[in-house]
């Protein structure tokens, strides 16, 4: 069984390379791609959405439906984690470590003793123990704020430079990670739970499919921007570049979103309780 | 593009490919795949496509870096095969 599939590897393998050599060189300026569609958004992007980015340009406007269904894959993705791996009943474990806070004592407490009291002074660390260690901490507390605030720079900057919605909400997304990482998962659940996170999940799709039912409603095709105009004020072409901002900011909230609920439910095994 | 560095890219590229589906220890291969990744983006970037080289390195090397050792973390550093 293992010779056949591994004959089938190398055959599919085998063929794929074959036909590669048919493929236009790349950068090759008479390829097909390079003839017929690559010039009409090189000469009319700017023209068309006023967004110096074609790539931005190409992704959130003239194919948008298409990033649409990919933003709603990432949404799915969320959702198949929550159903596979989130425990509906979370069960009392055999013994959970505290930590009092004040002396850095950690604390042991067996199933069915008195727990200490949810106070400022005791903190619940994860069971597998790890030493507290103050200078990870606060260096990554400090570098959080950084990372938020570059990544709603890559989105809000997805117009002139590299970047966009997705790329923003997975760099957000990774500094709440990296704010659940150093410190524990209850913590960050605290600041973004379960519930908000969903939301955020749902309603940047909703932002982005909702842009396209406006466009609808005041008469224009399904995310043709150019009917948002009498919005959001200026010409049509403008109301281009503005609609691919919303867009972008709905792509952003889905993804950060999504990214922060599958570690939540990846980290702690679905319970929610304790973390990495 | 200078075909040096492509070059020794793309040997990298594979090398970190086969070994992440060869090595044994589970959280090596996470990492593995992360280097491999990593490598992807700087290929990416070299092309000139440096918004999927942004991609590859937001999502590629680094959240899903994440999800994978988390992954690992709570289930076992041992492969069956």
């Amino acid at each position: 069984m293992r010779i056949f599939g591994l004959l089938t590897v190398l055959l599919c393998g085998g063929l794929l390379i074959y036909h590669t050599a048919d493929f236009p060189a790349w950068g090759d300026p008479a390829s097909p791609a390079s003839t017929h569609l690559s010039p009409y958004y090189i000469e009319h992007s700017i023209d068309d959405t006023m967004v110096p980015n074609l790539v931005t340009a190409v992704l959130a406007d003239y194919r948008s439906y298409d990033t649409m269904f990919e933003t709603v894959v990432v949404f799915a993705a969320g959702i198949a984690c929550f159903f596979l791996l989130r425990a509906a009943k979370s069960k009392t474990p055999e013994s959970m470590l505290y930590r009092h806070i004040p002396t850095g004592i950690t604390l042991r407490i067996e199933k069915g003793s008195k727990t200490p009291p949810d106070s400022a002074d005791f903190e619940r660390i994860d069971s597998v123990w790890v030493p507290y260690d103050l200078i990870i901490k606060i260096t990554c507390r400090l570098l959080v704020p950084f990372i938020q605030l570059f990544a709603l720079y890559v989105v809000a900057h997805g117009h002139h430079s590299p970047g966009g919605g997705f790329q923003g909400g997975v760099i957000f997304g990774a500094a709440l990670i990296l704010f659940a990482l150093t410190h524990n998962l209850s913590n960050s659940l605290k600041r973004i739970n379960e519930k908000t996170s969903a939301l955020f999940a749902a309603s940047g799709v909703l932002v982005y499919a909702g842009t396209g039912i406006l466009c609808l409603l005041l008469g224009a095709n399904f995310l043709d921007y150019s009917a948002l105009a009498p919005l959001l004020g200026g010409d049509p072409k403008m109301a281009h570049s503005h609609g691919i901002l919303i867009v972008e900011i709905g792509v952003a909230i889905a993804v950060m979103a999504v990214m922060v609920w599958i570690y939540y439910n990846l980290a702690s095994r679905g319970r929610h309780d304790e973390g990495l | 593009m200078i075909w040096q560095l492509d070059l020794i890219i793309m040997v990298l590229v594979i090398a970190a490919g086969i070994g992440a589906i060869s090595v044994k220890d589970n959280l090596g291969a996470a990492i593995l795949f992360g280097a491999y990744s990593f490598l992807m983006c700087l290929l990416w970037a070299i092309m000139g496509a440096v918004d999927v080289a942004f991609t590859e390195a937001s999502v590629g090397a680094g959240v899903s870096t994440v999800f994978f050792v988390a992954a690992v973390f709570r289930t076992t550093r041992r492969t069956k095969d």
